[in-house]
Parts: structure tokens; C-alpha cells; sequence
């Protein structure tokens, strides 16, 4: 431990010298570096005192974290030392805080009871940690991140080993959990919103920081809140208000600061978030300054250094000779984890007029994105390569006029200052044979060019034969450019297969393909290994990310609510006035008295408008409002129904006629097998509706013909067709094959929709898809190939066993509840009601 | 508390990223508080130009959102529709504060009788 350094107290008397007597409170980062300045401009203007309430000389704050992992040792991050104050005839009062300043007598007073006067005073009383007062809050092994002595606690509780808590995903919070897994604590970080560092970051830098900080053992939880610290005598483990409990030996909390201000408000000077301060550093008392972060400048408090350094250069000035005036400061971030380059600055929120570059390298690990506006640049993010930061900090803080390199800007500074605009053309036909053109196949220019040589005429071909751009597609410009050069004329230009969408150039074929390939289990995911060129894509491709990933990846992928249209985010239809409409299940069209009964108290109960039979056999109550829908759910829930999922892009309905039990035509049980048919396939998301049909003999009074999947019933067994609609554009369905038993009909429905499900776009009904696959190919695959149908089969029977789930079962049981509820109510002339 | 211009409507958290809460005006114009994936929070009137389809339910990107109705994308910023489409939404002005949201007083009560 260091040994309080204190000098000599000259019992306050007035010096012997006349100088005027300047009084630091705070011998912090700014404390400190004010006085340099000052001595800087005029080494013997004033007598200095400086006070500081840690037993300590005065350290570099912000290398704590590298001293908490063990980089550096505390002798490396002091700044000044003992000999400085000593050389520069400052009095360093340390380990004795200041109590009060009694400004009528120009005095302060320290915690020992040393009163000291001055002609000026300077706080730098720098901040306070937060500390989220929940109970268990003051429990020995709770600790904030702000001094040496936190980082001593950290270490010595490290050396037990066992579990860290950091609560807070912050830059402070993640350098104290880097610092602590580092010296082999099991972590956890807790943080309160949905992106790590949402403050610095956007969506996709934090995915991608995340991924790391995970991949290096720690935890971390997002949408944490905690509700409580557990234990006795020590802590013994954090309490979600979700209910998740995590063990902890130490607790860190890590989720901000606010400006420390006591002292001045006691003092009455002028404070509101920080003590108010003008361009000169003056409070509100002209015989006193402040500087640092406890001070609140036009409006504006920081918690960064740089910011600081400025504000001490107007300071010294304003204290020595001419004024210079303080004018703010644009502030930016980097993360001091080794191996992890993160940099951020500016405002990236976006806006109408601003435009986001962004890009994204996933085979080396880089996104970048710069925001400019008119023909300035805002703001940049960059996640894995931020060697060009401070050049675009630079650029930022000039506000340079930018329009000039505006196309080569993300390339960073080597690439725009070049200048000249490169035809890509011929920096592809200046590469070597052996230079890489595909890094995740490893395809060599050469080889690209044997393919061409060898026949292939266009990009599908060179993938399908030599792999270039088939897997992650950020080559596929180098890829196109040798094909104009090789076929010249015979080149039949880029692609002209459309695109997902405007967010990026792949299909949803290759989409689908790279998201089973690259094991992609999440849309941010996906959009970073996809180059996706806008942050966070579109209102057409993240339902259909969204789908990719669910079919895919059953159990694993990452479902995404906000990415689901609005009809299966609240699990009924909207309609033009904005209600709802209900549909409850009827397996096969079949209902009960019961049945029949509850449907119509809940009509009356929620004053639906309308209560209509739909084409599907069932009934579709009308005119309920949001707010009604956890409570008509939990109603028609209590009579045994379940969601018809006639919202959502899923099984619909199973129509039936009633065959062989009523019909005097009937050949077999339609109903019946309508009903297993049923309890098989419904809960299961689809690319879009999907609907079958029963009919008990070719009569067809169930219409099955239009179906996406219709089962005509006839003496022998049971005939299958697909692909019709009675949509917009009339489909009758194509006949698929025809099965014996009814084990076999549910067998091939099975392996039919999963088909479906894995190949077909978002979007397309079964009549689109099969007029693009053809039948031949779809009978190939359900009929001819056995083995492969009941793989089909195995995976829907999967997929089916985690997802068919009843919606609104878990939505009364209080899923999402604040989806139905409003955030406040307004009333104009009382007071406002939360809701 | 009664703030002269600014009304507390509570704390930012319960907003999810990408999502909306709405809050009803007695006698007047719903409104609905959007979430960005960045953490902006906006206000707009909680109606479509187009027909009046409810914004609150309509899919979040970048700093726009798309009407569940049929699929008109407006600003959060503006209010207006953007791309081919004509159309405006009142904004409301919105401030944070200490992790709390405000909404401009004026602004929020406009119309409501
Ligand atoms: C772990 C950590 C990592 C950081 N990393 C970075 C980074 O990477 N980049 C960056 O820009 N910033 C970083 N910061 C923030 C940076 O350290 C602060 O912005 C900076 O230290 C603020 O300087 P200051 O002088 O205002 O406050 P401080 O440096 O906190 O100094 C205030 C001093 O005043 C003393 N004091 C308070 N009240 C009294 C009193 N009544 N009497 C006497 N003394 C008193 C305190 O003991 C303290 O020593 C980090 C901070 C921490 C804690
Ligand atoms: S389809 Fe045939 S079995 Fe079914 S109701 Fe009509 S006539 Fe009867
Ligand atoms: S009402 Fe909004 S797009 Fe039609």
C-alpha cells in the first residue's frame, strides 16, 4: 500500500510571500493538469495548495483498468510524484478530504479540521460512481470502478477466484470484467439495455463485441434489470427482476457516474446536473472555478479526459494572462480490452438527412460506419480496424468539407487521399495470377480465370465450378470485373437474379444457403457476414431474416419480435380502424356447443362488431381493441381454444367436408384425417399462408383443388395434389401422387410443408414456388426419393415439437405484456396518469 | 411533477430497442414514442397520413418506420413519408433527461379539447 504523502502543514497562516493563494480541491486528472498549465504560463503567480481526499500522489485514472488486468503496475500510471509537488513548491495534502467551503471568509475546510484560506479556488472534485439503491446494495463485496482502492478490493477478492458480477455494459463495466476474467474470475456482465455500450455503439459493433467478449468466457446478460443483491454477511449472488438468479462472490456496479457536486451546492453556487461554469471555467462566485467532470459547461458534462485538457488550457489562460475561452468538445471512445479494437465517435444515430456508409469485412472481422451530412461527416463507428479513428475524428472535430473523397471515405485515409477514382476493371487486371480473390474458398485469380476458360459465362457458374463468391460474396466484384475482362462482349453483365432487397445483393437462395453454410443464428449475424448495407435492414428483409433463421435453426436461432409484422407480434389481425379481429382454432371446421357458447359471451363481453364465418370453416370475431386481446385470449383460452394463427404467415386451416361419416358419397373419413392433419401441422411458420383441405370424394365439396395442399379421398386411398390458390391469380392444384393409408397422406403433408418451408422465398405462396421448382423436381424430392421424404418429415416433426406452441397461452400468461399496454395517458388539464 | 413545458412520461427502458408505446390524450390525438436501434427516442402522432393506420404497430429501421397498413414509410424525424409517397405526421418534441422521457407540453395537447 502507498503511504499517505503528506507535506508539512504550514498552519494556514498566510504565506510570508504576497502571492495570491490558489486552493485545488481535487488531486485528480484535472486538478493536476490545471496546475501544470498554470505553471506552464507563469511558474510563480501563486501560492498552490492542492487537496485531495485519496492517500495518494496524483495517477493517470484511466490506466486503472489496465492495472486491474495486470498491464501495468500502479508506479507506471502515476503522473506526478512526490518531487513534482516538492519542485514546484506545491502543498500536497492527500488522504484529507475537503468539507466545506465557507465562501464569505474565503476559507476550506478539510475533514482533519485544517482550515485553509485562498484568494482563488479551483474544484476538481471529478465524480461520483451511481449506485442503483437496490436492496443488498451496501453488502461487503459491492464495489464501483473509480479509484485504487476498487482496483485493490477487485484484486484481492480475484485471488479467491470463484464468480464477478459486473453490473453495467459500459466502457467502465467491460474493462472491469476483461481485468477480472483476466486474473481468473468466472464473469458476468449484466446490462441493462439490448446492445453493449448503446451510448458509443450501434446495433451491429455491439453483436460483434459481444460475440467476442463471449468467445473469451464471459457471460453476458442483456435487458438485465436487477432487482435485488442477495446475502447476509457478504454478497452471495444477484437477483433479476425476471426472476434469473446468478451467483456472485463480488458484485461490481458499473453504470455510471454523476458529477460530484456536494461540496459546491453546499456552498450555494450555481449547480445544476454539474457546477455551471462559463468559457472561462468561472462558477458563479468569480473567485472560483471549476474544471472537470464535475462541471457542466453550455449545457454539456463529460466523463472523458479530452475534454478536460481543454478546458484546463482556457483555465490556465483565463488565470494567467488573456483569456481563451473553452467552446465544448466533441468527444471520442475507444475500449481499452487488449484484442479488441473498438473506436466511436460523434453522433451515428442517423437521421433524415445524414447517410450511413457502412462496411462490413466478416472474413477479417471489420465493420465500419460512417454518418455523413451534407458534406460533413458526423460520426463513425469501427469495430476491428480503427486505425483510421483519429483521422476521422480529425475530420469530424474540423468539420472538414468532405465531399470531394465522399465515395473512398469508408476505405479509410490511405484510400482517400489517393484521390483518384480507381476503375475497379483494371485493379482487377493488374493482380497477379496467384493473388487471393475468394479468401473463403481460397480461389486464386488463376483459377477464377481456368473456370472462365473452361466455359463459365456468368457468376452462378463460376460459383457452381470453382466456388469463388459462393460463400460469403464480398468478392463477388472482383469476380464479375475478371468475367468482363476475360468474356469482354460475351459477358453478359452482372447478375440480373433480383436481390433480396435494397439492403443487399444477395437473393434469399443465397441468404438461406449461407445462413445453414456459416451456421448464421441471429439477424445482426447474418447481416455482418452478409455485408448488409444498411444498419439495420428493412421492413421487407428482417421478417424474412427472421423466418430464415427459425426454419433453419429450430431450437437455436435468436427470434427477433421486432422484426415480425404487426399481425403475429400481437397475434391477431389488424384491421383499417386499427382493431383486432380473433379467430379461434376449430380443428377440421369442427366446433361444439361449448365451443359455440364461449365464442359468443367473449363477442359480448369485448363488444366485438361483427362476428363472420371465414372461407376456412371457422368464426372470425371482430372489432377488439389491443388493449381487450390478453383478456379475450385468456376467455376463449378457459374453453379449451387455441390461436387459429390467422394472422400469421403459418398453417391456416384445415377445411374438411363430411365424408364417409355423414355423406352418402363419402369413400373414407375426411373429417377425421382433416383433424390429424391439423394437430400436426398448426403452430408451424411458413414463407406465407399455407392452407389444406379434405374432401371425402371428387365431388371436392371442400374445395381442395385450391389449396396449397388438397387430399382428395376415393375408395383406394387418398389422392394429394399441391400448389393451388384462390387468391388473386386462380390456381387449380397439380397432382403429386397418391397414397394408401392415411399414416402415408399425413407422411408426405409432412414432408411437402417442409419442403416448402426450406426452399421456397419469403413470401411466395405454394403456387409461385411450384411454378418455379416445377413439379418434377418437387416429386423427386416427396416421391421418388424415400429416404429423403422421411428426413423431410423427421425435421418438420422437429421443428414442430419446439414451435407449436400456443401464442396465446403464453401471451395471458404475461409474455410481452407491455405490448398491450399504453406507456402513460395523458388527461390536459389534471396530472398524468402512468398507466 | 408539474412541469410547465415538459411532461414526464416515465423512463426510457420501457421502450424496446426497435419498438413503440403509444399514450392516449383524453379528448385528443394519440401519440407514439419509437425507439431506434441507437437508442433515439421519437414522438409522432400515432396515425398514418395515408389512412390513418396505426404507426405504433409498424416495423422500426434506421430512423423511420413502415405503416403496418400498406407499408408507407414515414420519418420519426420529419413526420413525413418518404420516397414516392406524400403525406405528414404531426411530431411531438421530445427531450431525455436522467434516463426519463418528456414530451413538449404544447405540442402533445394540441387539439385536445
Ligand atoms: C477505470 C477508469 C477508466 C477510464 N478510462 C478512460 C479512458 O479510457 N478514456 C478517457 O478519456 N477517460 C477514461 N476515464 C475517465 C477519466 O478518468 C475521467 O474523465 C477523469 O479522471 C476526470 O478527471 P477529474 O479530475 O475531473 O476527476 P478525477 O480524476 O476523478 O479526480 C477527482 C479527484 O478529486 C478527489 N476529490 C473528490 N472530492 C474531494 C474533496 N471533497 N476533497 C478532496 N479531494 C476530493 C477525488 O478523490 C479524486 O482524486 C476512466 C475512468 C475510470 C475510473
Ligand atoms: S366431397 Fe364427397 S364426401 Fe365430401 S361432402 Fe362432398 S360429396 Fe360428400
Ligand atoms: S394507412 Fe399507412 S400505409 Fe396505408
Amino acid at each position: 500500500m502507498n503511504a499517505p504523502v503528506t507535506l508539512k502543514d504550514k498552519q494556514g497562516h498566510a504565506s510570508p510571500d504576497e502571492r495570491e493563494r490558489l486552493v485545488v480541491i481535487g488531486n485528480g486528472m484535472a486538478g493536476c493538469r490545471a496546475v501544470e498549465e498554470i505553471l506552464a504560463r507563469d511558474a510563480d503567480r501563486y501560492a498552490i495548495t492542492i487537496f485531495g481526499a485519496e492517500p495518494r500522489v496524483n495517477y493517470d485514472r484511466i490506466m486503472l483498468s489496465p492495472v486491474l488486468a495486470g498491464d501495468k503496475s500502479f508506479e507506471e500510471i502515476i503522473i506526478n510524484d512526490q518531487s513534482w509537488y516538492d519542485d514546484n513548491g506545491i502543498e500536497l495534502v492527500s488522504g484529507d478530504a475537503i468539507i466545506a467551503i465557507k465562501r464569505d471568509a474565503k476559507e476550506v475546510v478539510s475533514a482533519s479540521g485544517r482550515v485553509t484560506p485562498y484568494d482563488r479556488l479551483l474544484i476538481a472534485t471529478g465524480s461520483d460512481p451511481f449506485i442503483i439503491p437496490v436492496p443488498g446494495h451496501k453488502l461487503p463485496g459491492v464495489i464501483t470502478f473509480r479509484d485504487l482502492d476498487d482496483v485493490d478490493k477487485m484484486l484481492t477478492a480475484a485471488e479467491a477466484g470463484g464468480h464477478a458480477v459486473v453490473i453495467g455494459g459500459g466502457l467502465l463495466g467491460l474493462e472491469a470484467a476483461h481485468g477480472l476474467s483476466l486474473r481468473g474470475m468466472q464473469v458476468t456482465v449484466l446490462h441493462l439495455m439490448p446492445t453493449l455500450m448503446e451510448r458509443q455503439l450501434d446495433e451491429a459493433a455491439g453483436f460483434l463485441l459481444r460475440n467476442e467478449l463471449e468467445r473469451r468466457g464471459q457471460t453476458i446478460i442483456t435487458q438485465a434489470d436487477t432487482a435485488e443483491i442477495t446475502g447476509n454477511s457478504h454478497v452471495t449472488g444477484v437477483k433479476l427482476k425476471d426472476g434469473t438468479e446468478i451467483s456472485a462472490d463480488l458484485v461490481v456496479m458499473a453504470v455510471g457516474i454523476k458529477p460530484s457536486v456536494n461540496l459546491a451546492k453546499q456552498a450555494e453556487l450555481e449547480v445544476e446536473r454539474g457546477i455551471v461554469v462559463d468559457d472561462d471555467m468561472v462558477t458563479s462566485d468569480p473567485a472560483i472555478l471549476a474544471v472537470g467532470e464535475c462541471v457542466q459547461h453550455r449545457g454539456a458534462c463529460y466523463g472523458l479526459v479530452a475534454p478536460l485538457w481543454e478546458m484546463c488550457r482556457a483555465l490556465a489562460d483565463f488565470m494567467t494572462s488573456t483569456p481563451s475561452g473553452y467552446a465544448g468538445s466533441v468527444t471520442a471512445t475507444k475500449l481499452k480490452v487488449s484484442g479488441i479494437d473498438l473506436f466511436s465517435a460523434g453522433d451515428f444515430s442517423g437521421g433524415d438527412d445524414a447517410e450511413d456508409i457502412v462496411m462490413r469485412d466478416a472474413s477479417r472481422g471489420i465493420y465500419k460506419r460512417v454518418v455523413v451530412k451534407g458534406d460533413k461527416l458526423i460520426g463513425a463507428v469501427l469495430y476491428g480496424d480503427t486505425a483510421d479513428g483519429s483521422w476521422y475524428f480529425d475530420l469530424l472535430k474540423r468539420e472538414e468539407d468532405i465531399s470531394d473523397i465522399r465515395e473512398a471515405l469508408i476505405f479509410g485515409q490511405a484510400f482517400a487521399s489517393g484521390g483518384a477514382t480507381l476503375d475497379p476493371d483494371s485493379a482487377v487486371a493488374a493482380l497477379s495470377p496467384d493473388a487471393e480473390i475468394c479468401g473463403c474458398n481460397g480461389v486464386t485469380k488463376g483459377q477464377v480465370v481456368a473456370c472462365i476458360d473452361a466455359g463459365a459465362n456468368d457468376l452462378d457458374s463460376v460459383r457452381a465450378s470453382c466456388k469463388a463468391s459462393a460463400s460469403c460474396g464480398s468478392c463477388t466484384g472482383l469476380v464479375e470485373g475478371l468475367l468482363s475482362i476475360s468474356l469482354g462482349e460475351d459477358y453478359g453483365g452482372a447478375r440480373t437474379v433480383t436481390p433480396m432487397c435494397q439492403c443487399t445483393s444477395f437473393t434469399h437462395e443465397d441468404v438461406r444457403r449461407n445462413i445453414l453454410e456459416k451456421e448464421l443464428k441471429s439477424i445482426p449475424q447474418v447481416m455482418q457476414e452478409l455485408h448488409w448495407t444498411t444498419p439495420d435492414g428493412c421492413a421487407s428483409c428482417r421478417p424474412a431474416l427472421n423466418y430464415y433463421l427459425l426454419c433453419a435453426w429450430p431450437t437455436e436461432h435468436e427470434e427477433d419480435p421486432q422484426s415480425r409484422f404487426v399481425n403475429e407480434r400481437m397475434h391477431a389481425n389488424i384491421q383499417k380502424d386499427g382493431t383486432y379481429s380473433v379467430v379461434p382454432r376449430m380443428w377440421g371446421g369442427i366446433t361444439t356447443p361449448n365451443e359455440l357458447r364461449a365464442i359468443a359471451d367473449a363477442a359480448d363481453k369485448y363488444e366485438a362488431r361483427l362476428v363472420k364465418v371465414t372461407g376456412g370453416q371457422r368464426l372470425d370475431i371482430f372489432g377488439i381493441k389491443k388493449e381487450d386481446l390478453p383478456a379475450i385470449w385468456a376467455d376463449l383460452n378457459a374453453a379449451g381454444m387455441v390461436s387459429g394463427h390467422a394472422y400469421g404467415k403459418a398453417l391456416r386451416t384445415v377445411k374438411t367436408c363430411v365424408g364417409s361419416e355423414w355423406c352418402r358419397f363419402g369413400t373414407q373419413d375426411s373429417t377425421g384425417l382433416g383433424i390429424k392433419a391439423e394437430q400436426m401441422t398448426w403452430g408451424s411458420w411458413m414463407p406465407h399462408k399455407f392452407k389444406i383441405a379434405v374432401s371425402g370424394c371428387p365431388r371436392n365439396c371442400a374445395e381442395a383443388s385450391i389449396k396449397d395442399l388438397g387430399i382428395i379421398c376415393v375408395d383406394s386411398g387418398y389422392e394429394l395434389s399441391v400448389g393451388g390458390n384462390g387468391g388473386i391469380h386462380l390456381r387449380g392444384t397439380d397432382f403429386l401422387c397418391k397414397v394408401e393409408t392415411e399414416e402415408a397422406a399425413l407422411e408426405y403433408i409432412a414432408a411437402f410443408i417442409q419442403l416448402y418451408r426450406e426452399e421456397a422465398r419469403y413470401l411466395d405462396r405454394t403456387a409461385p414456388w411450384v411454378e418455379r421448382v416445377g413439379m418434377d423436381y418437387i416429386k423427386g424430392r416427396i416421391v421418388e426419393d424415400e429416404a429423403g421424404r422421411k428426413e423431410l418429415q423427421k425435421r418438420f416433426l422437429f421443428a414442430q415439437s419446439v414451435h407449436q406452441k400456443d401464442p396465446w397461452a403464453e401471451r395471458v400468461g404475461g409474455a410481452e405484456s407491455h405490448l398491450h399496454k399504453h406507456i402513460a395517458e395523458i388527461r390536459p388539464f389534471t396530472v398524468l396518469e402512468p398507466a | 411533477m408539474v412541469d410547465a413545458k415538459w411532461i414526464d412520461i416515465g423512463p426510457v427502458e420501457q421502450l424496446p430497442a426497435l419498438g413503440a408505446r403509444t399514450l392516449p390524450v383524453q379528448g385528443g390525438q394519440e401519440i407514439v414514442i419509437f425507439r431506434t436501434a441507437t437508442g433515439g427516442i421519437y414522438a409522432l402522432a400515432n396515425k398514418c397520413p395515408h389512412k390513418g393506420g396505426p404507426l405504433s404497430q409498424g416495423m422500426v429501421h434506421d430512423t423511420s418506420v413502415t405503416c403496418p397498413l400498406h407499408n408507407w414509410r414515414i420519418s420519426l424525424l420529419t413526420g413525413e413519408a418518404l420516397g414516392e409517397d406524400k403525406g405528414c405526421v404531426p411530431v411531438i418534441p421530445v427531450k431525455i433527461d436522467a434516463g426519463r422521457i418528456y414530451i413538449d407540453r404544447t405540442a402533445a395537447l394540441a387539439g385536445a379539447v
